[in-house]
């Protein structure tokens, strides 16, 4: 799983990276995201890192768990026993500056092939633990780290893929996923962002998906200070259909940047977004959601809906969504909202006797619910839902040790 | 058990309720109908405190305590609930959790162990029959996805488990089919007793047919302009509520 990436597309990436610099405001997908408090700092890698016990483990739970610790791998368990794939060449490290920097400086990562037909009983955990300076603010020898994940999933087969971020202190993880759904694959992928909250985090998503390929790809964004996540889906094959939820819930000054990019390059592929923020404090969520259906893309069928939940005065939500639509044959919807607790809501649970207190808090955990529940796999809800509590402990109603989900518990 | 005293009040500066008094003792079940226009619901709306809604002068005292002072889930653990003639839809907090949790809170302020969740199950299954709802129902959102029928019903079986003191329907009839209108009048029967008391709010008769009220005031323009026994409804269905502005006049 070590990176055996020719020197040269390092030294191309490093050289595209210096022509292309830092993402900055000027370009409108980062309109909303300064990534200058991290121009400035020497990084270092940290090439020998300690293994950690992390909490957030799915050891035991998992078919496969890979542990990496500052970008590098460092333990793995589980039976199933798969081997890397060829190239994959998916993520734009040409135009896109982060996939460039973590092209040039890539680290270890998951790089997996579901072979065709193979039905992955359980699912793949990808856990990263970013281990930072104590101190809540970056300087000079700062840890950086680059994962690349590259998964292939042959024809046919299905797999359940898990990517979770956590840490502690203060770092900067910019990570590169790849995937690559083959004819008639299914995936079903999560992005668990809890890094600690001195933490940077900037994640690139790259989906592509071939004839009939159906992929979900939830991202959960909870941690870091400022934290973005781009998730770009190639609907390459006729027939394919994705599935993009998103929940981001940002307290004090957390920045939550999230990026949708579906490209519907083909007929008959359906894409269905829903990505819900709640913000407290003086958070700042950004839904950035674009989508381009081509000429060739005849009967394209594409949902796109950002709901926004702000729970205080001085909370920001910037919802953006973007069509390009080069072509009559489709349907293609979008909305967003941005609200308040439902007054309505409200006083009805009121009034069947819950103080006002709890209900509100009922009707934030019943906002997040939504993307939560319909996940497939209890021990990721169930870390979620702990994530979610530990984030925002009073605003949420008190926890009980029974389910409140909405559908009856059990695994996918 | 309630007292409402010479009630003004109205929403967002428009006064509604032009004095109205009324007096529900236990036991007894009152309808108040009226028409469109007339106060009906801005009467239940501010005895369940809902917010708009202003009291401009009198008062409301429930067992001898001043209802109008209690917040919203204050009333409601005191004994007052309402079927409320538009329910909400909360998806994402589960129906069963909700109402259990709404049980436990009601039954601490009244000093009583809170039930387990077996206990509570039981309880619920037991009430879901009298209103004929599916069980299946319990692990849906609140009222998520339910259509009309099902969410009065479920307003029914919520208030056949809470086991208020004061129940009050508005207009719990409206959009009902003559079958769900007989299961919501029975699962009200089934709570009529002595220290039960039940205010109906409605502006057809026919609730009351299988609800039979032991008193029956017509609201007109803010006010009660006439009461009487439960035919006063069968006259006000044969005459029409023009009788009532003629005869008050």
């Amino acid at each position: 799983m070590t990176a055996a990436v020719a020197t040269d597309l390092r030294e191309q990436a490093a050289e595209t990276f210096a022509k292309l610099g830092w993402p900055t405001t000027r370009l409108e997908a980062w309109r909303y995201t300064n990534l200058a408090p991290l121009q400035k700092i020497a990084w270092r890698t940290d090439d020998a890192p300690q293994a950690i016990e992390s909490p957030a483990t799915f050891a035991g739970r998992a078919a496969l768990e890979l542990v990496f610790v500052n970008g590098r791998l460092v333990s793995t368990s589980g039976d199933l026993k798969l081997a890397a794939p060829a190239e994959v060449r998916i993520a734009d490290w040409e135009r896109n500056a982060m996939v460039a920097l973590n092209t040039a400086n890539m680290q270890d990562g998951a790089r997996l092939e579901i072979p065709a037909g193979m039905v992955v009983d359980g699912f793949l955990s990808l856990l990263f633990i970013g281990n930072g300076d104590p101190s809540t603010s970056l300087g000079t020898g700062s840890i950086w780290s680059h994962p690349r994940n590259q998964i292939v999933v042959g024809a046919n087969a299905q797999v359940a893929i898990v990517e979770t971020y956590v840490g502690s202190g203060s770092y900067f993880t910019n990570t590169v996923t790849e995937i690559v759904a083959g004819e008639s694959a299914v995936v079903d992928h999560y992005k668990l962002q809890c890094e600690s909250i001195s933490a940077y985090h900037v994640a690139s998503i790259f989906i592509r998906q071939e004839r009939a390929a159906s992929v979900t790809s939830r991202s959960i964004a909870i941690g870091g200070t400022l934290a973005r996540t781009e998730t770009n889906v190639s609907l390459a094959g006729e027939g394919a259909n994705v599935v993009l939820d998103g929940l981001f819930v940002g307290t004090a000054t957390q920045h939550l940047d999230n990026l949708t990019a579906v490209d519907h390059v083909n007929p008959h592929c359906e894409s269905v977004q829903l990505y819900k923020g709640i913000l407290d404090g003086n958070a700042r969520g950004i839904f950035d959601g674009r989508i381009i259906v081509r000429p060739g893309a005849q009967k394209t069928v594409s949902r796109q809906t950002n709901r926004n939940l702000l729970l205080s005065e001085t909370a920001i939500v910037d919802s953006k969504p973007n069509l390009e639509i080069h072509n009559d044959d489709v349907k293609c919807n979008h909305g967003s909202t941005i609200g308040q607790i439902d007054d309505q809501q409200l006083f009805y649970l009121q009034s069947r006797g819950i103080a006002a207190d709890e209900a509100r808090n009922l009707l934030v955990y019943a906002f997040a619910s939504e993307i939560v529940d319909r996940m497939k796999i209890e021990p990721v809800r169930e870390q979620i839902r702990r994530a979610l509590f530990q984030a925002m402990p009073e605003r949420l109603p008190e926890r009980r040790a029974e389910g409140r989900g909405q559908r009856a518990e059990g695994e996918a | 058990m309630l007292e409402i005293k010479n009630l003004h009040a109205g929403i967002e500066g428009k006064e509604i309720l032009l004095g109205l008094d009324l007096v529900i003792r236990p036991g007894e079940v009152h309808a108040i109908m009226g028409p469109n226009g007339s106060g009906k619901s801005t009467l239940a709306n501010v005895l369940a405190g809902r917010p708009k809604y202003e009291v401009l002068s009198g008062s409301v005292t429930f067992e001898g305590k001043d209802l109008l002072e209690m917040p919203t889930e204050e009333r409601a653990r005191e004994g007052v609930f309402l079927a409320m003639q538009y329910p909400v839809e909360i998806p994402g907090v589960n129906n069963i959790y909700f109402l259990k949790a709404a049980l436990n809170a009601m039954r601490k302020h009244r000093g009583e162990e809170e039930l387990d969740a077996m206990e509570f199950l039981q309880l619920a299954r037991e009430k879901m029959k009298v209103v004929e709802l599916d069980e299946s129902f319990m692990n849906r959102g609140v009222n998520e996805g339910f259509s009309g029928g099902e969410k009065k019903r479920n307003e029914i079986f919520q208030m056949a488990v809470l086991d208020p003191k004061l129940a009050i329907l508005d207009e719990t009839d409206s959009g009902l089919d003559i079958d769900a209108l007989r299961i919501v009048a029975e699962g009200v029967n089934t709570l009529r007793s002595e220290a039960h008391s039940v205010l109906v709010i409605t502006h057809y008769q026919r609730l009351l047919r299988y609800l039979v009220p032991d008193f029956v005031h017509v609201l007109a323009n803010g006010r009660i302009v006439k009461s009487g026994g439960k035919e006063l409804a069968e006259e006000l269905e044969q005459k029409g509520y023009d009788w009532v502005d003629q005869e008050v006049a």
